[in-house]
């Protein structure tokens, strides 16, 4: 039994240091995620492109069935949305978004990170849901400062057509 | 890679005759992390209920209740939350060594590959418990993992609407996601015990439950950092602003720093390349284990001995096909047989003292059979000579341990140390073929064959049938249970017991084996196949 004695001991200080080390690896060292002196912008949102429709011309319509001259036909299909994020003149984000859905029904969701320093800014934004209309897109700009960390989410709220900052 | 798998071997032999004097072989942690991933399974289990009467599920309801039993009630809540957490960090370290453990050993191909590719779903599941978990407790760290788990899971482009949105800004977070999450990590371990047990299913009588006293040690080691090191809460989360610096748990959440650096196709693909990799492992090459043992039923009665000694669930017992007057005979699955030759030791008709017709058995392999392994042991035994009492020691080596592959004179190979029937060390004495028999097999600690250590021990002991008989004397047997880089200590044995050998008077009750017998000592001949 003094041998099991030894093994309890010796294979306790063991597994103490293996657990102990794990221990502290289930928390050291730290991880630096966003340097310190930057924030974060978010962008993130889902808006409807336009449909691209068209009115049937009379020889078209002459040759449905009574029944279904209806006058206006759109694609399935929704157009991308154009998104255009600007910061301090420079340009942060600018690409379409295309529709989702699997036949293109549905709104464009995005969602984006960016990494900015810390500070003033003057941010610039503009979001044109219709290709054929770009005198529609809604634009903004916002001057904001951004403390360390800061997580700033731009959103857009459909109901009213204008972008949200929280 | 055959070379870095034997570096490997050996590498773990080393590392584990360490703890072999720490812990004593029988409590050695590295030949019971399969066990110790099933005691930390339960340790997780039990604590988790405890902590889940004190826990809130809510936005801010859940850092304020985990806060809460890790301030107020550190003493039993906060000491049982510690545990749950580092209980299931060892269960990553315990897993990981696992698996590279059975990879250098060679236990993931051939018949085997059913315990490897059914460990790879484990391996998610203990992850994605790790992950759900951290995510309750609504800290600045669970924010994070939050964060990045939706963000990749976004990039999938399969959920209508980004995941990651219910994480842009506190108002976008509901209480709903959190019901979620506690539904989740409840959810997912429970499908881990599900993996957990069908990865067993293959393995006759898995350990699942470690020794005591490891057990012991362990739990007690548990304890003491739970109390010097209480798991660290970081700060309520907060969505308005994002966690700049955090702690990370290296060992369940180690990949998200890696995840927010890379693109998510890189990380998908690697984990899809990571899974698809281990899974095909064991064909990656595949083993050829040696052909399937055989049933010979004119030599099998059907009493089971086969059946409850081998390690792998390949033989059952069928009722009679054959007519003869048993209830049973002995059906082996060839799928899962890797030819130990354990069945074979196990046989009682195993037995080479027979001298009229040739020598089958019940139960025999078909790449070493019985009456091979007697031409073996008899050709080992004339390479010895024939003065008695000179110290001449046959030794029948196992594959793995440390006399694997060694060709000097009196050396017999064969697949596992309990593949040897008793009844052949009888005969080699008996007969005069040496003075002594050494039986030299895998490190105590842990038998590549499972059993064929304990299975030895017990049949000399006379505790398992078939026994070792009465009349062998036992001061002519040895066994030596040593690792592959113990070929030193081997030697040593060896040596020191021929050398108590020489120094006895011979064995006074040999009877050659007569002419005729050695005549008949048969090679391969035409049996009759039943099954
Ligand atoms: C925490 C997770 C795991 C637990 C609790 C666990 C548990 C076990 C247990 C209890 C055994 C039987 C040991 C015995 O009685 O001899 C075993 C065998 C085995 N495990 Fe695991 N295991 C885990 C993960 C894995 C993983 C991830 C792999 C590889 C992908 C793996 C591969 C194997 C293999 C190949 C065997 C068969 C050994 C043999 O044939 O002798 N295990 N495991
Ligand atoms: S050789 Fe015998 S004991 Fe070994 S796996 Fe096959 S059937 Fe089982
Ligand atoms: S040990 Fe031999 S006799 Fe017994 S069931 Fe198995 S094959 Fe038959």
């Amino acid at each position: 039994m003094k041998g099991r004695l030894r093994h309890l001991a010796i294979g306790g200080l063991v597994s103490l240091a293996l657990t102990l080390a794990t221990a502290v690896l289930s928390a050291w060292p730290s991880w630096q995620s966003l340097p310190e002196d930057s924030a974060l912008i978010r962008v993130s949102f889902s808006v409807s492109g336009a449909r691209n429709c068209r009115d049937r011309t009379a020889e078209e319509l002459a040759a449905l069935p009574r029944n279904m001259r209806r006058k206006r036909v759109c694609e399935r299909r929704r157009s991308p949305v154009r998104l255009s994020i600007g910061i301090d003149g420079a340009t942060l984000f600018d690409a379409a978004i295309p529709p989702g859905g699997l036949s293109g029904t549905g709104p464009s969701r995005v969602y984006r990170r960016f990494e900015v320093p810390a500070g003033d800014h003057r941010i610039t934004l503009r979001l044109q849901t219709d290709p054929a209309a770009p005198d529609k897109a809604v634009t903004a700009v916002h001057e904001v400062t951004l403390d360390p960390g800061q997580n700033m989410a731009i959103d857009f709220d459909t109901t009213t057509g204008s972008f949200v900052l929280y | 890679m055959a070379r870095a798998r034997a570096a490997l071997r050996r590498g773990f032999d080393r590392v584990e005759r360490g703890l072999d004097a720490a812990f004593g072989p029988d409590w050695n942690p590295m030949a019971q992390l399969g066990p110790l991933g099933w005691f930390l399974f339960w340790i997780v289990l039990g604590t988790g209920i405890y902590l889940f009467i004190f826990f809130d599920t809510g936005v801010t309801e859940a850092y304020g209740s985990v806060r809460w039993l890790s301030t107020d009630h550190w003493w039993h809540a906060g000491v049982t939350r510690s545990l749950h957490r580092y209980a299931s960090d060892l269960m990553v370290v315990v897993m990981f060594t696992h698996l590279v453990r059975e990879w250098a050993f060679d236990r993931y191909r051939g018949a085997r590959w059913f315990s490897w590719i059914t460990g790879v779903p484990v391996i998610w599941f203990v992850y994605l418990s790790g992950i759900t978990g951290y995510w309750l407790v609504w800290d600045r760290l669970a924010q994070y993992v939050a964060t990045i788990s939706a963000e990749l899971l976004d990039a999938v482009g399969i959920f209508g609407e980004p995941i990651a949105r219910n994480f842009m800004s506190p108002a976008q977070l509901s209480d709903r996601f959190f019901t979620l999450m506690v539904f989740l990590h409840i959810a997912i371990p429970l499908l881990l015990l599900l993996a957990m047990w069908i990865h067993i299913q293959r393995i006759t009588a898995a350990r699942t439950n470690p020794p005591r006293g490891l057990a012991a040690i362990m739990l007690g080691a548990l304890i003491a950092v739970a109390l010097v090191l209480p798991a660290p809460l970081q700060g309520p989360a907060d969505l308005a602003t994002v966690p700049q610096r955090l702690g990370i748990d290296w060992l369940l959440l180690g990949l998200y720093p890696v995840i927010e650096s890379v693109p998510a196709g890189v990380i998908w693909a690697g984990a899809a390349l990571f899974t698809i990799g281990l899974i095909g492992m064991p064909w990656l090459p595949p083993r050829r284990d040696g052909r399937a043992a055989e049933v010979f039923l004119d030599h099998c009665n059907g009493c089971e001995r086969c059946v409850a000694d081998c390690p792998y669930a390949a033989v059952r017992l069928a009722p009679r096909s054959d007519g003869a007057p048993f209830r049973f005979e002995a059906v082996v699955d060839p799928s899962r047989c890797v030819a130990c030759g354990i069945c074979m030791g196990a046989c009682p008709s195993s037995s080479p003292f027979r001298r009229s017709g040739e020598l089958i058995t019940g139960i025999d392999l078909p790449d070493q059979p019985l009456a091979a392994l007697r031409d073996e042991v008899i050709a080992a035994g004339r390479a010895l000579g024939d003065t008695p009492g000179t110290g001449r020691v046959l030794t029948l080596a196992c594959g793995w341990g440390a006399g694997a592959g060694s060709t000097a004179p009196g050396r017999v190979g064969v697949p596992c140390a309990a593949m040897v029937p008793p009844a052949m060390i009888d005969f080699i004495i008996s007969r005069g073929l040496a003075d002594g028999v050494c039986i030299a097999g895998c490190a105590e600690r842990e038998c590549h064959n499972r059993f064929g250590v304990a299975w030895t021990e017990a049949r000399f002991a006379r505790t398992r049938d078939p026994y070792l008989r009465e009349r062998v004397p036992r001061e002519r047997v040895l066994t030596v249970w040593a690792g592959p880089t113990e070929t030193g200590r081997l030697g040593e044995e060896l040596d020191a017991f021929a050398r108590r050998l020489a120094a006895m008077p011979p064995y006074e009750r040999i009877r050659p084996l007569e002419d005729a017998a050695n005549r008949a000592a048969p090679r391969r001949r035409q049996r009759s196949v039943a099954g």
